[in-house]
């Protein structure tokens, strides 16, 4: 059964991933992202980690993809011009044959891991597990990772607030 | 149970898929997008790793992963509406003011 | 004792240029004479006092080396600074400081008022008058160094010293081209002798250890320099042909007229030329063990100074013509030494710094008087306009002559009979060159002094010099015409003198008639060659031309010097210039600076091609980050991490 959750879900995954790329629209790209997103999820929750998948539906699904959109709209749905320049097509065959060079090559280790037995601990991946740890051993990095997302509200604020006025139209 | 090398197999996958687009593609949108999905690829090898060695220290690195990517996909989308609104395009080919 | 007091001789030189370096502008051009002059009359009292003092020792004594300080000490190398006091080089110091001191207070009245044509307007100078003494007591004490010198590191060093001096004497009035180019001639042909010196000393040292004079020449010593004699000889003679002008190394000597008339008394005269002949004396150890080298000074001495005196029978210059005189009169000083004869190449050149510096002063006299005119052509019936300048010039001329009695007939004379004994053809050349000598010789007397004017402007200005510069004139005509009493034959007090330092290389010989015989015949010759001059140059001058179109070409040759100049110009010059200009202009200017600017432009062409790197686009450089990620993975992958 398990196995075909997880072609299932890996397949969805690899769906959203190439279409992604592939897109010629940047909110279908955007889209296909979500649906990438969240297979990552459903494969987390079969990796025994429901609090991270839960996280990853809230964080990345629903924020994060919800900003690309956001800004999507708001500027980038030029679609001329977008893939790599036409005068350099050989680049895009050079990057294809780099990224199979390099998915053999992270393959050909991974594939000989033996599946040896996987302890199992109860209450793994539980959010009360991972709390427990959170605030115990991992307690300054969280504490780091809240002061960075003060820093990050704040530089966006920012940001938002400095919007210069296009290149070639007038000030308002 | 799925043995973890597949589970590291196809994120290697998904990585080397987020990594072509980032090569291939000339909008800066996607390719941030692209990056993400790499990220996320990452992810799914800490956590593949955790559950083959029974410890939760993946999984930790994975939360503060996602609160760090949150607060980076911020910012820098912040960054790229500047920059866009800037030079009125989003092709990062034409994004070379700093060439020589 | 005077010994202990024996370095003032050097002192007073030096103290003499040194206060006239730091007050001479502030004094003036009497003091700064003065001083200078007194310097040099010091040594000169210094020079008596050891002779005196050597004098009252017994003969086997006359030897003492005064070490002043002990200078380089390496290993088995050691060198002092030191006088070698015997009775040759007191001899010599007596010379050079006695006709050297006649000479400075001959220059107070020579160099007081600008005499040489084009050059007013530098003598006025006070600078450059001071920078003239100056210089005459560098020469004095790097003379005295040579001459004083108790081994072959310091007399080295006086000889370089000398030519520095030379060289600033003889460019003088640097701002004339022709002075500027004879000082440098002078100095880079000596300095061609000079690699002769130097390699003769690294033989010496090699073949034996030592270089000390005292230390060397002792006979279980001087054995270890047998294998190597003659080569040491011979570059020996080489440097002597620089220094003493001799062939090859002649062509500086008379392009150093350019320099004030005194210098050219003073140095290509009495002292500095004679350094050379004094080293050979000095070395005569040396020469003992190889008669070939000794064979190669006596014939390049006969040679030389035929050859010169052939080209002085034609120079219409006053001072060329004594130049290319002393060069003859050199070269019999090395027919001399050459012959094993040391005291009679000694004797004449002692003689010789009497006669010639009389007659380069004579000269300076005659300029004084004409305003720097030198062209024997344009004179004429000087004698009643300077008649104390005639006179001595006249005994100076006949000293050189050879005629019966003066200075110059003995010293030239036992010069002759060492000729004869060692080969008869080298007694030939050298009487031939007595007649020619005879006739050059009062050539400059009759021209320039008796019969009418030539140029009646130049007569009209004409008169004679002053005291300053006459009573010098008069002590020297005294010492050409008595000074050979010193070496009578048969009765020569210079020949006993001398002795303790030759005694274990020259020979006594006991010629008896011989000896008369060849004396009368040199007698002969000279006045023979007085009255070929006189019938030349007084009764029909219409002769001379006659003769030298009979001459045809040869007399082209010897007007031009038997073009030696030109040679020397086209075989070494030349091509030594060619090279300097490849050097300079080809290998350095593009081959090396080409090399050093090509680095810098190689960097720059690096930097303008990995500036390309720096697209801008940040797709460029995630491309460049990924290709380095996958090697990374093969590498590991392959090798194993």
């Amino acid at each position: 059964m398990e196995w075909l959750f997880f072609a299932l879900f890996a397949l969805t995954a690899l769906v959203g991933s190439v279409g992604v790329v592939l897109s010629k629209n940047a909110v279908h790209s955007a889209l296909f992202l979500l649906l990438n997103f969240v297979a990552i999820a459903l494969l987390y929750i079969l990796l025994q980690a429901q609090f991270l998948a839960m996280a990853q539906i809230l964080v990345y699904a629903g924020a994060i993809v919800v900003l690309f959109i956001f800004v999507v709209m708001l500027i980038g749905n030029d679609t001329i011009d977008d893939f790599v320049a036409r005068e350099r097509p050989i680049l895009r065959w050079i990057s294809l044959l780099l990224v199979v060079v390099f998915v053999a090559g992270v393959v050909y280790v991974s594939w000989v891991l033996p599946n040896q037995q996987i302890k199992g601990v109860p209450g793994y991946g539980s959010v009360e597990s991972i709390g427990h740890i959170l605030f115990t051993r991992y307690l300054l990095p969280f504490e780091l990772a809240s002061v960075i997302l003060l820093a990050a509200m704040i530089g966006a604020i920012i940001l938002a607030a400095k919007t210069k006025p296009p290149v070639g139209r007038p000030e308002d | 149970m799925v043995p973890t090398g597949y589970y590291l197999v196809l994120a290697a996958v998904i990585f080397g898929i987020g990594a072509l687009g980032v090569l291939v593609r000339r909008n800066a949108l996607i390719i941030f997008m692209c990056i993400e999905m790499m990220m996320n690829a990452v992810n799914l090898t800490l956590v593949a790793l955790a559950r083959h060695f029974g410890t939760l220290d993946g999984q930790v690195f994975v939360f503060l992963v996602m609160a760090i990517a949150a607060a980076e996909v911020a910012i820098g989308l912040g960054i790229v509406v500047g920059l866009v609104r800037h030079r009125d395009t989003t092709n990062v080919d034409r994004i070379n003011l700093l060439r020589w | 004792m005077i010994v202990e007091y024996a370095w003032l001789l050097l002192a007073f030189p030096v103290l003499g240029l040194t206060l006239n370096l730091i007050f001479g502008a502030r004094w003036g051009k009497k003091t700064t004479g003065i001083v200078a002059s007194g310097a040099v009359l010091g040594s000169f009292l210094v020079a008596l006092g050891l002779f005196l003092h050597l004098n009252g020792l017994p003969e086997e004594e006359r030897t003492i080396e005064q070490v002043l300080w002990s200078w380089i000490t390496i290993d088995q190398f050691h060198v002092d600074i030191g006088l070698l006091i015997d009775p040759l080089s007191v001899f010599m110091a007596l010379v050079v400081t006695g006709v050297g001191f006649l000479i400075h207070v001959y220059s107070m009245g020579y160099m007081w008022a600008p005499h040489e044509k084009g050059e007013e307007e530098a003598m006025g100078d006070i600078p450059r008058f001071v920078r003239y003494f100056v210089y005459l007591n560098l020469f004095i004490l790097m003379m005295l160094t040579l001459v004083m010198a108790n081994d072959f590191v310091q007399m080295f060093i006086g000889w370089e010293g000398v030519g520095l001096a030379s060289y600033l004497l003889i460019g003088f009035w640097f701002f004339k081209p022709s002075a500027a180019d004879a000082g440098k001639k002078a100095f880079l042909v000596n300095r061609v002798g000079d690699v002769g010196f130097i390699l003769a000393m690294l033989f010496i040292f090699r073949l034996s250890g030592r270089l000390n004079f005292l230390d060397l020449f002792r006979p279980e010593n001087v054995q270890a320099l047998q294998v190597g004699a003659t080569t040491i000889g011979l570059l020996l003679l080489l440097a002597a042909t620089g220094k003493s002008a001799q062939i090859p190394l002649y062509v500086w000597l008379p392009d150093a007229m350019e320099g004030p008339t005194p210098v050219s008394a003073l140095i290509h005269a009495a002292t500095m030329v004679t350094a050379g002949v004094y080293m050979i004396a000095r070395t005569s150890p040396l020469y003992a063990l190889t008669p070939t080298a000794m064979t190669w000074v006596a014939t390049i001495g006969a040679l030389t100074a035929f050859f010169a005196a052939t080209i002085a029978l034609a120079q219409t210059d006053l001072k060329r013509i004594l130049a290319y005189s002393t060069i003859s009169q050199l070269g019999y000083m090395f027919l001399g030494v050459g012959t094993g004869a040391y005291v009679a190449g000694i004797f004449h050149l002692y003689t010789h710094a009497f006669f010639k510096a009389l007659l380069f002063l004579g000269a300076g006299s005659v300029m004084h008087a004409l305003h720097g005119e030198l062209d024997i052509r344009k004179m004429g019936g000087l004698k009643e306009k300077l008649p104390t300048t005639y006179k001595t010039f006249l005994v100076g001329a006949a000293a050189l002559a050879g005629f019966p009695l003066l200075s110059g007939f003995f010293s030239k004379d036992e010069i002759l009979l060492a000729a004869w004994q060692r080969s008869p053809i080298l007694w030939l050349i050298g009487i031939v060159t007595a007649f020619m000598t005879a006739t050059y010789s009062f050539r400059a007397v009759f021209v320039p002094f008796w019969g009418k004017p030539r140029n009646h402007k130049l007569y009209e200005h004409a008169h004679e010099s002053p005291p300053v510069m006459t009573v010098p004139l008069i002590i020297l005509a005294i010492g050409a015409a008595f000074g050979g009493v010193i070496g009578l034959p048969k009765a020569s007090w210079l020949h006993h003198w001398l002795m303790p330092v030759f005694e274990h290389v020259m020979h006594e010989s006991e010629p008896g008639a011989l000896m008369w015989g060849l004396m009368t015949v040199s007698a002969l010759v000279a006045l023979g060659g007085i009255y070929f001059a006189y019938e030349l140059f007084v009764v029909n001058p219409d002769r001379v031309l006659r003769i030298r179109r009979a001459l045809g070409p040869v007399d082209t040759l010897v007007q031009h010097r038997y073009y030696v100049d030109e040679l020397y110009m086209t075989l070494v010059v030349n091509p030594l210039k060619a090279l300097a200009d490849w050097l300079a202009y080809v290998f350095d200017q593009r081959g090396i600076d080409g090399l050093v600017n090509g680095v810098a432009w190689v960097t720059g062409w690096i930097g303008q091609q990995v500036r390309r790197v720096q697209t801008g686009r940040v797709g460029t450089y995630a491309f460049t980050l990924f290709v380095g990620v996958v090697i990374l993975v093969v590498y590991f992958v392959l090798v194993g991490g």
